[in-house]
């Protein structure tokens, strides 16, 4: 069966095996995302942060950056403000 | 104790209806008191499949109103022992299914039945949750193929967090893998997802593979559920699926081509 297996593994990737590539990927994202919790207040958190900081130094709306992660029973916000060097 | 079984997938046209159908009289045939509810409001389909469309008088919403009991409703099979229909309504819309209303309707259902199927529809919205919210047990009804393998994924994210045994902490749902549609010459060129492809995926308990077959379309034409046509490989696979549920070790039949039995590593 060896030579059998070896032309088999010259083939093009048959579709099959692509699906099963492509879903692996999908579907692992989703559930990611289902996974993590939804906190609605998160936009608006984003905003408020984004006006406090501001009232000290000029940042642009991509400059901050909010997170969750779920860590077993643990949930982690991550807060990510970058100031660029001509503020500082 | 009865038991709730909701046959559900996300996406329509997999082979839910077909299934329910068939699943429930595999069980009443096997001798257990079994009644299928067709759970797809607007659009109810399960009558026809199961040849009592010019039997029903009142339906599910009917019973919920209190417009008719529940036992003007159901329909006896004419084949099979034991075994009823509660139709859906086909006038009213889907969210004529109140959470109390089946609960109630199950209660009393439970009372007298072994084996309560529920029909789910298509979709993720009110009518599949209604389908799904007091399931004991689900079979998760896939066809091979990309966008039926990730919405089973979706609905079984929603088994375990939009039901009753998710909502109040009970035990989880019990939840079983059904590959429908299924065409064995495909998976062995490499141009269809096997069932072990689909079961890695999915990774829930595996209790069967129906073969895609001519016999489906011929048994639905005559409103005759697949497993009673005794020469259908469908309606086989089905009584070993039933049987698989109910506990036994049926061997899973894969026809396979005398070349691929030869080149089989």
């Amino acid at each position: 069966m060896s030579i059998l297996k070896y032309f088999h593994t010259l083939r093009p990737k048959k579709t099959a095996a692509v699906a099963k590539e492509r879903l692996q990927i999908i579907v692992a994202h989703e559930r990611n995302l289902r996974d993590s919790p939804v906190i609605e207040y998160l936009p608006e958190l984003q905003q408020e942060l984004l006006a406090v900081v501001r009232k000290y130094t000029a940042i642009q709306d991509e400059d901050i950056k909010i997170n969750i992660e779920k860590d077993g029973e643990c949930e982690i916000l991550e807060l990510n403000i970058t100031l660029s060097d001509e503020n500082q | 104790m009865a038991k709730i079984i909701v046959v559900t997938s996300g996406k329509g046209g997999v082979g839910k209806t077909t299934t329910s159908a068939a699943f429930a009289t595999g069980l009443a045939l096997r001798g257990s008191q079994t009644v299928v509810i067709d759970f797809d409001v607007g659009l109810r389909n399960l009558d026809l499949v199961m040849g009592c469309e010019r039997r029903v008088v009142y339906d599910f919403v009917n019973v919920i109103n209190g417009e008719g009991n529940l036992n003007q409703a159901l329909i006896k099979d004419k084949r099979v022992e034991n075994l009823f229909i509660l139709p859906a309504s086909q006038t009213r819309d889907k969210d004529a299914l109140t959470l109390k209303g089946v609960a109630k309707v199950l209660e009393t259902l439970k009372k007298r039945f072994e084996f309560i199927i529920c029909d789910s529809p298509a979709g993720i919205e009110h009518g599949a949750i209604m389908a799904m919210y007091f399931a004991d047990e689900a079979i998760v009804v896939t066809n091979p193929e990309v966008s039926s393998v990730r919405d089973s994924d979706r609905i079984i994210g929603m088994l375990s967090s939009k039901t009753r045994r998710a909502v109040q902490n009970l035990p989880a749902i019990k939840e079983h893998l059904l590959i429908t549609r299924y065409a064995p010459k495909r998976v062995n060129s490499g141009d269809m997802l096997s069932v072990e492809d689909v079961q890695e995926i999915l990774a829930i308990p595996f209790l069967g593979v129906i073969p895609e077959s001519q016999s489906v379309l011929q048994a639905s034409n005559s409103g005759v559920p697949v497993t009673l046509d005794k020469k259908s490989d469908a309606g086989q696979a089905y009584l070993d699926v039933v049987a698989r549920f109910l506990g036994e070790e049926p061997p899973v039949r894969e026809k396979k081509g005398f070349l691929t039995r030869l080149f089989k590593n």
